[in-house]
């Protein structure tokens, strides 16, 4: 049976002591969970530690933990796992000399500690869920009997229905680290979860409300850290991102924060351009040159243009003129897909791969996306039915047809 | 090797070093450039969150072109393009409807993505194509007691599983490993696979300088002599935008940052200034210097001398 070095950081913010580290050896088979090691030592050697746990089956979320630098549960992560964890982002090879394995565990970040390895969810996740609210509002007149909700809307829903709210995702946004009022992973996954279900009456106001917020939707860097962080698979990021292309796109919300400005300017450039023209984009995600918004944003990047012109960074050519101009093929290629009535996204987690048939998690049927307007008509399409016998001829049917408008017209 | 050869957009705008650093270091390498120079920008990111099928379409189209070249794989030198190419090809290599439907787009150009192309970041096809051990063969200049600090960009480490980050091809150990093999110490600091901030730099510009800043005083804390970048956003972030930075930090940074076929071509012998150096915003002195000193055969003293001033 293989040995780890269970190490757990230790803490009591009552107590007025720096925190500290204490290590201990497990004996246990790598299959075990670092949450059947923690427990381990906190009933045979330790009784002190600090840790929140229940059900010891990755469903209630409450063993949100750092293990060897990574956020995850303890109690679905193998210690075998957690030990090739390295404090990189993947794999890490063992220290030379060292005799065990180490797993080094710590409370989530980007939450204070209530003791060792709890942090206070109540300070942080929970707030920040509530910010968004977190329930459906009806729309009205309430219908007499159920809801009719189209199969494909809600299938549209399920990832973010996923969420357990363990936090891992909070525990290592970066975004949060520096602008710790940013809404967040979790709390904007949970957005989604209303904005894309038709029986809501307030997406606009829902996207508004998160568009404005400076430190809504567009705060996020896309550092991709919620989407490995999740043990759900949730993608927290592609969230974010698809609230930004339903108020960007859908509902045409011009935020302060420059967000839906910045879209439009770099889609726009590039159309133009082919190639990212950078001397454009800055004064256009600000409305463009002459607009008040932007003339302090130019006149501050003054002194850094003029170190750039000076030492060959930048020429008067690249700074003021197009260089690049777009091929007339890319030209062809924006007016075509951005031509259409219905856009198209491909969600993997709901039709998954074809060549892994084994894979677990949701739906893994070999089908396309369907390209129709939800229940709304707005041009929203999601990623086709998981079990849904026939969507492979269905959506078959839709991609067909609508390429087959779409070359019409083209012609 | 002969490779397909994305250079990206800002390696051709802003940080018109980074292209002409790697056109010079390629040779060195037995590297032979393809350039696609009729591929249009991955999108960054930004094309997706628009219009998914769009950015698809977009980087299908560079994947076609570059499978009509005869090399042997594509190439970026920029994060980002990597990742967010890396995302679009696995929707397109996971659904053959999807592929069909996206190639139809392309088909008016007479092009067609074929499943299954290697698109590899520089740092990739050192370590995976021409190997370490050939790389420490060619080095001139070993880049002794020159501290460096990696910079990996979140696009190239993350998801880990999108970007086949395994324990057969721990990715994210690369830049590590180039560093040691090129003859630098690896500086280690909390920002080595943090973000730069750029994406949100004109939407909560204070919020991304803090990003960058952090890193800046990190790697300024753990003494390192310069940071090293694959991808030019991340560079455009640390160093065009440093000096804004340092004054979100509220405090002085100077820390020089390179571009990885920067410091790939200052070991194997080219100087700062035919990398293109002297184009950036901070000046890299202290690279400089140790160039220098390596040159005139006076060892590191230079800078040895410097860091403890």
């Amino acid at each position: 049976m293989p040995a780890y070095t269970l190490r757990i950081r230790r803490f009591d913010p009552q107590s007025g002591e720096a925190p500290h580290w204490d290590e201990h050896t497990v004996d246990m088979p790598e299959t075990q969970s670092v949450l059947d090691a923690i427990l381990k030592v906190r009933d045979e050697v330790d009784g002190s530690v600090g840790i929140r746990c229940s059900c010891q089956q990755a469903i209630c979320g409450s063993c949100g933990v750092r293990m060897n630098g990574k956020p995850g549960l303890a109690c679905n992560t193998h210690l075998g796992e957690a030990a090739e964890r390295g404090h990189g982002v993947g794999w890490n090879p063992p220290e030379e000399g060292q005799v065990a394995p180490v797993i080094a565990v710590e409370p989530m970040g980007n939450m204070p500690v209530i003791r060792d390895l709890i942090v206070d969810m109540d300070a942080v996740h929970w707030k920040k869920i509530r910010r968004v609210t977190p329930w459906l509002v009806n729309q009205q007149p309430v219908p007499e009997r159920e809801y009719i909700v189209p199969h494909e809307n809600m299938v549209d829903v399920t990832q973010t229905m996923a969420c357990i709210q363990c936090g891992a995702c909070v525990s290592d946004c970066l975004a949060m680290e520096v602008d710790p009022l940013f809404v967040g992973p979790a709390a904007l996954a949970k957005a989604y979860r209303f904005v894309g279900d038709p029986r809501d009456a307030q997406h606009r106001e829902r996207l508004q409300d998160l568009a404005e917020d400076e430190h809504g939707i567009y705060d996020c860097t896309h550092c991709f850290n919620c989407i490995d962080a999740c043990p759900k698979g949730v993608d927290p990021m592609s969230q974010i991102m698809r609230l930004r292309r339903r108020a960007g796109s859908d509902y045409e919300i011009e935020d302060r924060n420059n967000g839906y400005r910045h879209e439009h300017a770099f889609v726009n450039n590039i159309r133009r351009n082919g190639l990212l023209h950078e001397a454009d984009l800055l004064p256009d995600s600000y409305g463009g040159k002459f607009n008040p918004r932007a003339v302090p944003e130019l006149i501050g990047a003054l002194p850094t243009a003029m170190t750039a012109l000076r030492r060959g960074k930048m020429t008067p050519k690249t700074a003021l003129g197009h260089p690049h101009k777009a091929p007339a093929e890319v030209k062809r290629i924006f007016e075509k897909v951005e031509g259409r009535s219905g856009r198209v996204e491909l969600n993997l987690y709901v039709t998954g791969y074809e060549d892994e048939p084994e894979a677990t998690g949701g739906g893994q049927r070999e089908t396309a996306t369907a390209a129709e307007p939800n229940a709304q008509g707005r041009p929203e399409s999601v990623g086709a039915g998981e079990r849904q016998p026939a969507a492979e001829s269905l959506d078959a049917d839709a991609v067909a047809s609508e390429t087959g408008t779409t070359e019409g017209e083209t012609r | 090797m002969r490779v397909a050869y994305w250079p990206g957009c800002v390696s051709r705008g802003f940080t018109p070093e980074l292209h002409g650093s790697m056109a010079k270091v390629a040779p060195l390498l037995d590297i032979e450039l393809i350039e696609l120079d009729r591929a249009a920008c991955c999108g960054a990111g930004v094309i997706a969150e628009h219009n998914q099928e769009l950015a698809d379409t977009l980087n299908a189209r560079t994947f076609a072109l570059a499978q009509r070249t005869d090399g042997e794989l594509m190439m970026n030198i920029c994060s980002t393009c990597q990742g967010a190419q890396s995302e679009c090809q696995e929707r397109l290599d996971a659904n053959t409807e999807y592929r069909e439907r996206v190639n139809q787009n392309l088909a008016d150009e007479g092009l067609r993505y074929e499943k299954g192309l290697t698109n590899k970041n520089f740092l990739w096809l050192l370590v995976e194509e021409i190997g370490l051990e050939a790389l420490r063969a060619r080095v001139k200049r070993p880049l002794s007691n020159l501290r460096v600090g990696p910079f990996y960009g979140c696009y190239i480490v993350r998801p880990v599983d999108r970007l086949g980050i395994d324990s057969e091809r721990p990715r994210d150990r690369y830049l590590h490993w180039v560093i040691e093999a090129l003859g630098g110490t690896v500086i280690d600091y909390a920002g080595v696979y943090k973000c730069c901030g750029f994406p949100i730099i004109t939407m909560n510009k204070q919020a991304s300088l803090a990003q960058a800043g952090r890193h800046l005083g990190d790697a300024l804390d753990a003494q390192a002599d310069c940071l090293v970048v694959p991808c030019p956003l991340c560079h455009l972030n640390l160093d065009m935008q440093q000096p804004g930075a340092a004054k979100v930090v509220g405090r002085d940074l100077g820390m020089p940052v390179l571009h990885l076929p920067q410091l790939v071509g200052l070991a194997l012998g080219l100087s700062p200034k035919e990398l293109g150096m002297t184009k950036h915003i901070v000046k890299p002195t202290s690279v400089i210097d140790w160039s220098t000193a390596v040159v005139a055969g006076t060892d590191d003293t230079a800078v040895g001398a410097r860091r403890v001033a």
